[in-house]
């Protein structure tokens, strides 16, 4: 690969082959004070593409903070001048709103067990692929990698049918098990490769203290594959809130979660949006919460689960 | 004793640092999380494949059993994983398969009826063609941007705070994004960001005044000019202020920051000046062709200077109305051009046909490139900081680094990133469900929006949304046998 390219003019000619430290301290005083310039364009573009991306954000943030009346007559941006529109009462209207907040019970409901189960659905799997014998073991684990792409539209009819066989079509059960099982591949995939570089020695000394296969995973594997199962479950925590699709299907419709109640709402968008507003704020509160507090482990999450 | 065993472990366990395989992110565990490192981990495909030295722990053979667990334990471990794969996902890409080549009622076989209807039908046609605009477009400008975002903020102090800002859409639902979005796409640029935004920039360049009923009366010194534009009946002059009264304007469609209107006077000099005025007195009392007390300039009103035809100068009203003319207007007509008279721009129809896909596109792509950004910075913190030195210290300029050194090592990254969010795209639904009204809904039509419609919604027809869906996984296939190809080559290490 070439790393050089043909130097310009003003500066010093290249020595072939050597490139010490020392000589890249000695630049140019145009070089370098073009550099500064640079420098400082490009704090300025960043400043501004910061700004631009925050903007959307804050525009809804700033429309729930204003009177429908306000909302109806003017863009967001007035409150910079008027700040005295600044109210709460959309926010106190969206908390009185029982369809609001019975909506947040149910994702709830549904995305604590949803990560719970795919957390330890997974482990055990992971830990039976990584450190137990039988046949076809690896041929199996090929197959679940090759399930981590499958979209899950491909599922949504059969499924749907399958659950209405059985009873559990639009319940908060089938709308868990849907998101567990499409959860598995990843999670399986993650804590396989995660369990499999505990050290060997651990899991001998604990067998050989008398540890059985359970006991070994309860107090020896799941401890140790902590970090993984956090960067698992947060990620998992936040696809299943922040999921719509699944629970427009599968979701009691009498109970939604908060998606498909605000999704709904968005039908009439125009003239709703003191209910939109701080509704959408409210959903985005845990999520924004879980992703500032765990930061790293959502980061890792994601990129681990970049193929999904 | 776990407890004991939980810190030995943690930092104990091997720390792959720059060597690890493919499989990067999500086999080296550990290390990624080893207290005090502080840095993301190199994603998953920080080399090509296979490239990287071996994995410490990855071969079969060295990895047997400790426990000697009975087939039976195993089974157990394994059972509800499979039980719910087998169920939920694995049986339904079989039923959808064979589904598809069944007509709507499900009874009589199809063959491949329902998957030439996907490219015949005019509005499922519209969705394979948005799909495909899609998925060329959204992920090659996110990974773009992200790109363009890693390597800069690599040299600010404050990257981090940068990355948190344009990573946060990450973790918040399309739903929420795409309330967001219908928001700053509203039509109105009263309400609408991005109108709001629009309009300025095109009235800096294309101002229209925007009084569309304005006319005079006949007792005003103007007259018709034709094309929509008006002219005075006398040529002006210097030392005579220049009168343009006009009525037709209802007071509430003056700019907000118009101010009573001022006096004419004779303009020192050999200029032109003149005040250009809504001559009408609201409650009446007013005087035409006299600037009364409470009458208000015409703002942002133009006003051409026109001798024998051409136009010698041009002026434009200020907020009291009033205007100066250069002394060359001498003896001019003076001409209010017709672009006075149009409506006000009112900004683009984000949400129309037209623009409703890639106004989407738009927003996913600020849902996106932070992830795109935080994959490239990791792989970036990766690069071996001697060779980018290198190539500085031979004299090549930023660009020069960037564009031979830095991309070129980034390319596996990049790949991954594009890959990542072709398949995201592909079966894009939320965004386009919720920022595309339902009157533009079959322009802004994909595939899994045309899924849902066939399967649950007006369309019902599941022959065709099975087909859909099968088409969605045949799209994926590559990617599955490049993933299943890639473990099993390291495994075999």
């Amino acid at each position: 690969m070439t790393t050089t390219a043909p130097p310009p003019a003003a500066t010093p000619a290249p020595v072939p082959g050597r490139a010490p430290a020392a000589t890249g301290r000695r630049r140019s005083p145009a070089a370098r004070l073009a550099a500064r310039a640079g420098g400082g364009a490009v704090r300025v573009f960043l400043v501004l593409v910061g700004l631009f991306w925050l903007m959307p954000t804050v525009g809804l943030l700033l429309s729930s903070l204003r009177s429908p009346a306000d909302i109806a007559a003017s863009g967001w941006w007035e409150v910079f001048t008027a700040p005295a529109q600044l109210t709460t009462e959309n926010y106190a209207n969206v908390l009185r709103n029982d369809t609001i907040t019975g909506s947040l019970l149910s994702t709830l409901l549904i995305t604590v067990p949803a990560t719970v189960l795919v957390v330890v659905i997974g482990s055990l799997a992971g830990y039976a692929f990584a450190w137990m014998e039988f046949p076809g073991r690896d041929w199996w684990f090929l197959a679940v990698v090759g399930l981590l792409v499958v979209p899950v539209q491909v599922a949504l009819v059969p499924v749907s049918r399958l659950f209405g066989e059985i009873g559990i079509f639009e319940t908060t059960l089938g709308v868990v098990l849907f998101h567990t099982a499409f959860g598995l591949p990843f999670a399986i995939f993650l804590l396989r490769n995660f369990f499999a570089e505990i050290p060997r020695e651990l899991l001998e000394a604990a067998r050989l203290d008398g540890a059985g296969e359970i006991r070994l995973f309860v107090r020896v594997v799941m401890p140790l594959g902590g970090p993984a199962i956090a960067s698992l479950g947060i990620f998992q925590f936040l696809w299943v809130w922040n999921d719509m699709l699944i629970a427009l299907i599968f979701a009691d419709s009498d109970a939604p979660p908060i998606t498909v109640a605000l999704q709904q709402q968005v039908r009439q968008f125009g003239n709703n949006i003191d209910v939109l507003a701080p509704g959408a704020f409210v959903s985005m509160v845990i999520p924004l919460v879980v992703f500032f507090a765990f930061q790293r482990q959502f980061v890792s999450g994601v990129m681990a689960g970049a193929v999904k | 004793m776990a407890a004991e065993t939980t810190g030995g472990a943690a930092g104990g366990a091997p720390r792959a640092e720059g060597s690890n395989g493919p499989a990067g992110a999500a086999t080296s565990g550990p290390r990624q999380d080893t207290p005090g490192s502080g840095r993301v981990p190199a994603p998953r495909t920080g080399r090509t494949p296979g490239s990287g030295p071996g994995r410490t722990r990855e071969a079969v053979p060295g990895r047997r059993s400790v426990t000697g667990t009975r087939r039976a334990v195993a089974a157990g471990f394994l059972l509800p994983a499979l039980v719910l794969l087998g169920a939920l996902v694995v049986y339904p890409i079989a039923y959808s398969v064979y589904r598809s080549f069944f007509d709507q009622s499900g009874d009589s076989f199809a063959g491949l009826d329902n998957y030439v209807e996907i490219f015949t039908d005019d509005t499922i046609l519209t969705a394979v063609k948005n799909n495909l605009i899609w998925v060329v477009v959204a992920p090659t400008v996110a990974t773009a941007l992200g790109l363009i975002f890693a390597v800069l903020t690599e040299r600010v102090r404050w990257g981090t705070a940068f990355k948190l800002i344009v990573f946060m859409p990450m973790a918040i639902s399309m739903l929420a994004a795409g309330i967001i979005f219908r928001l700053v796409y509203e039509q109105n640029p009263d309400r609408g960001v991005a109108n709001a935004v629009w309009v300025g920039v095109h009235d800096t360049f294309a101002e229209s005044a925007g009084y569309p009923r304005a006319h005079p009366l006949p007792v005003h010194p103007l007259k018709a000019a034709g094309g929509g534009a008006y002219i005075t009946k006398e040529p002006v002059r210097a030392g005579a202020p220049a009168l343009l009264p006009l009525v037709g304007v209802a007071p509430a469609d003056l700019p907000g920051d118009a101010r009573p209107a001022k006096r004419p006077e004779a303009g020192g000099d050999g200029r032109i000046t003149g005040t250009a005025w809504l001559d009408f007195t609201r409650g009446g009392g007013g005087k035409p062709n006299v600037v009364d007390p409470r009458e208000r300039g015409l703002e942002g009103l133009k006003v051409e200077a026109v001798k024998d035809g051409r136009v010698v100068a041009t002026a434009t009203a200020g907020p009291d109305g009033s205007f100066t003319l250069p002394a060359s207007a001498d003896g001019a007509l003076l001409r209010l051009p017709e672009s006075n008279f149009h409506e006000r721009y009112n900004g683009v129809d984000w949400l129309g046909p037209s623009l409703v896909t890639p106004a989407i596109i738009g927003s996913y792509v600020w849902m996106w490139a932070g992830f795109a950004m935080v994959l490239i910075a990791a792989g970036l913190a990766a690069l071996p900081r001697e060779l980018l030195e290198a190539a500085r210290v031979d004299g090549a300029s930023e660009w020069q680094v960037f564009r031979r050194v830095t991309v070129p090592l980034l390319a596996p990254v990049l790949a991954v990133v594009l890959v990542t969010l072709m398949i995201n795209v592909l079966k894009i639904f939320d965004l386009v469900f919720i920022i595309a009204p339902g009157s533009v809904e079959d322009d802004a039509n994909v595939l899994a929006l045309q899924l849902y419609r066939s399967s649950f919604g007006t369309d019902a027809h599941l022959g065709v949304g099975s087909a859909i869906s099968v088409l969605l996984l045949l799209l994926v296939i590559p990617v599955m046998v490049f993933n299943i190809r890639r473990i099993r080559k390291e495994s075999r290490r």
